[in-house]
């Protein structure tokens, strides 16, 4: 056991799937010109106030039932100051004392399989900031406010984290999660999925917290597991040498794959939060919030539950066909069209598609193979018109050709043999080109049988079907 | 209660402003009857007042509909801006 | 014609649309006069008379084709915080001398939609913070009644254009007091609406739980028909409450007898010039022959409203005022030498003395360890003070009292000490923390210098309050009263 304990709490960003800003009419689209949507509103300009999209709210409820959470009546936006090229009015609007989410959990699935309950503290919504750009002009920052003001749900959860592995499997649950609600899109390159991880080390055993650092803006999954492991090293480290844990603010470097401190933003402790005087506060009858229940798709545990109950799967299996919502509507998709073979679908998403997936660095819903061209090649198993080894033949040809299974079954002539007399004529041609193991085998020494089963598959280009194949060549070896 | 030049100096600080020398004893001076002024506050008994952060207590926040309604008008709102460049704003380099 | 000046809003727009003049001669007219006060009284900080006379010029054709709106060819004056689309508004500040509004505020744009003509922006206090328009980058503005003494403020080019009739009416803001106390010191009348009846949109904010927009204007009726007009729900602020507004004008006749009015208490202090104090309960005796009927209310929690004010009008100010950091808009130091510097530079500059102070004072009332001792505290008392008033309210119908405590003071009398000046607008802050809508109208004058009564309704009763102004001023004439220099 190791003398020292590792504490993770993770602030999850996801920026809210709606068309406009939480609080102008700008697109959220990404990529757009420098500030072409920065309206006056996202620009700080004078005069000009807040109003809150009815889309973000919708989100941010919809999380908090997702999660088992209180949806509070009542909540309230509030400011926090800071100055910061980036942030246009001085302040960000966020929620602070009252946020529209209170406590809630997330169950997670360790490496052992056991599940553990992830505690959420609250959920609230707030706006993002803008973008500086150190690169593109030398010697000055460039700003631009496209993002300023799109709708966040800031997620946070407790310090229950204990290793860094766990704070991903969280990090990819709440992933799913958001997916699956169709909030968030979930995009982490583009930023629109980021965390920031407060870690801290304490000796085991001990029931009080170590002083954490603050690891901002971490927008990749193996990010988080790198930086959090570096930063415990770290920690760990210092503290061993005698030395002690600065709270602060660290970025993670992933070419260096270390984290370093900040450059502290001045008095970055003293926010000064007071409610936003511009908006009311947020006000939600159980009518509202009833309503948003009623448009919660099935989530991903429900999901699982019920590939395990309906298919008949492991699991573990289960877990990985629910990860993404675009997974589990393929499996079923694919189920749909050989009903009577859930395991075998499963075998194959999970299997050969995945790696083609994976190899081509493309998404599930890419449109690559659509499910019922998976499906069409898995009927071609099950009636057997082809073996499942030659399956594999076809998936690759169907991967690189954009084809049905049947087309490329009848171009490549991969139909199964299954004619008993062809097969028997063939079995006749092997044993008489073979006298020798014939011989042998006739002898008594059995394990010549696959050599022959071999060699009818070579003949046949590996179309005889397997199963007459063997009950054939018994009675013929046999004589 | 008297400010300290100190206290000042971090007000003006976190405030982002610039203070002349002679600035200082002035605001010292002034903000410290403020802050005496405002400190009258201490004698109203509040024991479960709720704080009144609006003038009209008892509206709450009306939701605009997810409607993109603005366009593109950079160049215009940019004429107000004392340096731009490829429609950015610019500032001095910012190290992080 | 030269007499055009001496008519009300009212008045000329009915001589408007009766074409017994035309707008292009009223507006020229007009400009003519605040050219020839500019130097004496600085009530403007920006005229754009050849877009007005253009505006005019249009409006008497529409006039000719018996076309137009209820204030068709009017011209008026906007207090320069409200952003007017491509005129500078400068909210008399350094920080905004080079800045031209991309977009118009909405009580502008309803004032153009009704047909007034804007002929430029007033003068203010320094993002209306102040009571005296000493505070202003462009200088002071010197009361009519006497050239040597303040107009009051934030809205004080406002008050003073009106009063020397410059032009017959203008718009104002009122955060502690700001259309009220110069209106009493300038012998005008002004009023402020109930918080949420007109959008703040476009209305650069000082305190925006206390902002709020009105009109200033010789009497009553005209400021019902302004008010009228600038009024009503507005989907671009979360604040503006979605309720019809009743035509103030067609409700000005209503018969005042049984009114209840209570006298408050807490206004007739010690603080209170004794002779001013006269002119008021003059007044209130003219409401009793009306057929009102006085009582005496207290409000307990009131002598407490200025160091309310003190705390959630700076703290308010120090955020929403962040935004000027001469980055996207304003003033920008020359060569910064880093991010921090132009921050602090840009503002330092670009801010004036008393600006500086109360983002200073907000700054420190919000920070850690303060913000319970001073903020919420302040927002408790705050509710205890409306509180006193919707009790009041139970009881009488509109509150009246002393507008100011003294008449207009000397230039420079109470720059000195910031807390005098605040103790100003001891009588117009309750008002602003309750959220209620409040008018100022003359009933008097100490040693030549206009006095005025201050009337305060509940939330929303604007129609009320005029009604109740527009009955004294049937009765008496101090409303029609012009300063010697400017008749
Ligand atoms: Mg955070
Ligand atoms: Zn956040």
């Amino acid at each position: 056991m190791s003398a020292w304990e590792t504490v993770i709490g993770l602030e999850i960003h996801a920026q809210l799937a709606t068309r406009s800003k939480i609080f102008s009419g700008s697109a959220t689209a990404y990529g757009a010109p420098p500030n072409a949507q920065a309206s006056l509103v996202d620009l700080g300009y004078p005069g000009v106030l807040p109003v809150l999209n009815a889309a973000a709210v919708r989100m941010a409820v919809k999380l908090g039932l997702a999660i088992d959470a209180q949806v509070t009546a009542h909540s309230v936006f509030a400011r926090k100051n800071y100055f910061y090229p980036d942030l246009p009015k001085g302040y960000q609007i966020s929620q602070y004392e009252l946020p529209i989410v209170a406590k809630g959990a997330i169950d997670i699935v360790l490496e052992d399989g056991t599940v553990k309950r992830v505690g959420i503290t609250r959920a609230h919504l707030e706006e993002d900031a803008g973008k500086s750009l150190h690169e593109v002009l030398p010697g000055v920052t460039g700003i631009d406010l496209n993002r300023a003001g799109t709708p966040l749900v800031e997620i946070v959860s407790e310090p229950e984290m204990r290793s860094a592995k766990e704070a991903v499997a969280y990090m990819k649950k709440v992933h799913t999660l958001v997916r699956y609600l169709g909030i968030c899109d979930g995009n982490m390159q583009e930023g629109s999925f980021r965390c920031d991880a407060n870690v801290s080390v304490r000796r085991s055993g001990s029931d009080k917290f170590g002083t954490r650092a603050e690891i901002k803006n971490l927008n990749s999954f193996r990010f988080v597991e790198r930086a959090i492991n570096y930063e415990v090293e770290r920690q760990i480290e210092l503290l061993e040498s005698g030395g002690q844990v600065v709270q602060e603010t660290r970025l993670y470097d992933p070419d260096k794959g270390e984290t370093r401190s900040m450059r502290s933003k001045e008095e970055a402790n003293d926010y000064r939060y007071f409610p936003d005087p511009d908006l009311l506060p947020v006000e939600l009858d159980a009518a509202f919030i009833e309503s948003v229940r009623a448009t919660l798709p099935e989530l991903p545990d429900q999901k699982a539950a019920r590939f395990s109950r309906e298919h008949g799967l492991s699991a573990y299996d289960a877990g990985v066909l629910t990860a993404s919502r675009e997974l589990a509507d393929y499996y079923e998709a694919v189920v749909a069209a050989v009903p009577e073979e859930p395991k075998l679908a499963a075998n194959w998403v999970m299997g050969e598609l995945a790696a083609a997936l994976n190899r081509d660095n493309l998404e599930v819903g890419s449109g690559k193979l659509p499910a019922a061209r998976l499906a069409g090649l898995l009927q071609r198993i099950v009636d057997q018109t082809i073996s499942g080894k030659i399956a594999k033949e076809v998936f690759e040809a169907m991967w690189a050709q954009g084809a049905d299974a049947d087309a490329i079954i009848e171009s490549k002539g991969l139909r199964q043999i299954t004619d008993r007399s062809a097969i028997e004529r063939v079995i006749d041609e092997v044993m008489a080109k073979n006298p020798g193991q014939l011989a042998e085998y006739r002898a008594g020494k059995d394990k010549l049988f696959g050599f022959f089963v071999g060699q009818v598959m070579k003949a046949t280009d590996g179309k005889a079907n397997p199963a007459q194949l063997n009950e054939l060549l018994k009675k013929k070896l046999g004589g | 209660m008297a400010l300290s030049r100190e206290q000042i100096a971090s007000i003006a600080s976190l405030a982002r402003l610039e203070l002349t020398p002679g600035e200082f004893p002035v605001y010292q001076e002034s903000l410290s009857r403020i802050v005496d002024f405002i400190g009258a506050l201490d004698r109203a008994d509040t024991t479960g007042v709720a704080p009144m952060a609006h003038p009209l207590p008892g509206l709450s926040q009306r939701l605009r509909p997810d409607a993109v309604t603005e366009s593109d008008r950079h160049e215009a709102y940019q004429q107000n801006a004392p340096q731009v460049a490829a429609g950015l704003y610019l500032v001095p380099k910012v190290i992080e | 014609m030269s007499d055009l000046h001496r008519q009300s809003v009212t008045q000329l727009a009915a001589g408007l649309r009766a074409r017994r003049f035309s707008s292009v001669e009223l507006v020229g007219a007009c400009l003519a006069r605040i050219e020839a006060s500019q130097a004496a009284l600085n009530a403007f900080v920006t005229v754009t008379g050849e877009p007005a006379l253009a505006a005019a010029a249009q409006a008497d054709r529409l006039l000719a084709a018996g076309d137009g709106g209820p204030l068709t060819g009017v011209p008026i004056a906007h207090k320069d915080l409200f952003c007017t689309q491509g005129v500078r508004t400068s909210c008399g500040s350094r920080m905004l001398d080079n800045f031209v509004s991309p977009y118009d505020a909405t009580v502008v744009a309803k004032l153009k939609a009704a047909g007034a003509i804007s002929l430029g922006k007033t003068n203010m206090d320094e993002f209306a913070m102040g009571s005296s328009n000493e505070t202003s980058f462009y200088g002071p503005v010197r009361n009519p009644w006497n050239p040597a003494l303040v107009p009051g403020g934030s809205s004080g080019g406002s008050a003073a254009a009106v009063a020397a009739r410059l032009v017959p009416g203008a718009t104002g803001t009122d955060t502690g007091g700001s259309i009220r106390q110069p209106a009493a010191l300038c012998g005008i009348t002004g009023m402020k609406a109930t918080y949420g009846r007109v959008s703040r949109h476009g209305m650069v904010a000082f305190a925006s739980s206390l902002d709020q927009a009105g009109a200033l204007a010789p009497s009553a009726a005209d400021c019902a028909l302004l008010l009228r007009e600038m009024a009503g729900f507005d989907e671009r602020d979360s604040t503006s409450v979605d309720t019809p507004v009743p035509d103030y004008v067609a409700a000005l006749e209503q018969p005042l007898a049984g009114l209840k009015i209570g006298l408050l208490r807490e206004f007739f202090d010690k603080g209170l010039d004794p002779a001013y104090e006269r002119c008021v309960r003059e007044a209130l005796k003219v409401y009793e022959g009306l057929g009102a009927k006085l009582t005496e209310v207290s409000l307990p929690s009131l002598p407490l409203s200025v160091p309310v004010y003190y705390v959630v009008a700076p703290a308010e100010c120090s955020s929403n005022l962040a935004r000027f950091d001469g980055v996207r808009f304003g003033h920008r130091c020359e060569n910064p030498r880093d991010l921090n510097d132009l921050y602090r530079r840009s503002r330092g500059e670009g801010f004036g003395a008393e600006v500086k102070r109360r983002v200073m004072t907000g700054t420190y009332v919000l920070s850690a360890g303060y913000y319970d001792a001073y903020y919420l505290k302040a927002q408790r008392v705050r509710a205890l003070i409306n509180a006193d008033f919707i009790r009041a309210f139970k009881e009488v119908d509109v509150l009246m009292g002393p507008t100011t405590p003294t008449p207009a003071f000397a230039l420079g009398a109470k720059t000195a000490d910031p807390i005098t000046m605040y103790l100003n607008d001891i009588y117009t802050i309750g008002a602003n923390l309750a959220g209620l809508p409040a008018a100022s109208v003359p009933c008097g004058f100490v040693q030549d210098l206009p006095v005025g009564l201050q009337i305060v309704g509940p939330h929303f009763a604007e129609a009320r309050v005029l009604t109740a102004a527009h009955a004294l001023q049937r009765a008496t004439d101090w409303h029609t009263r012009v300063p010697r220099a400017y008749a």
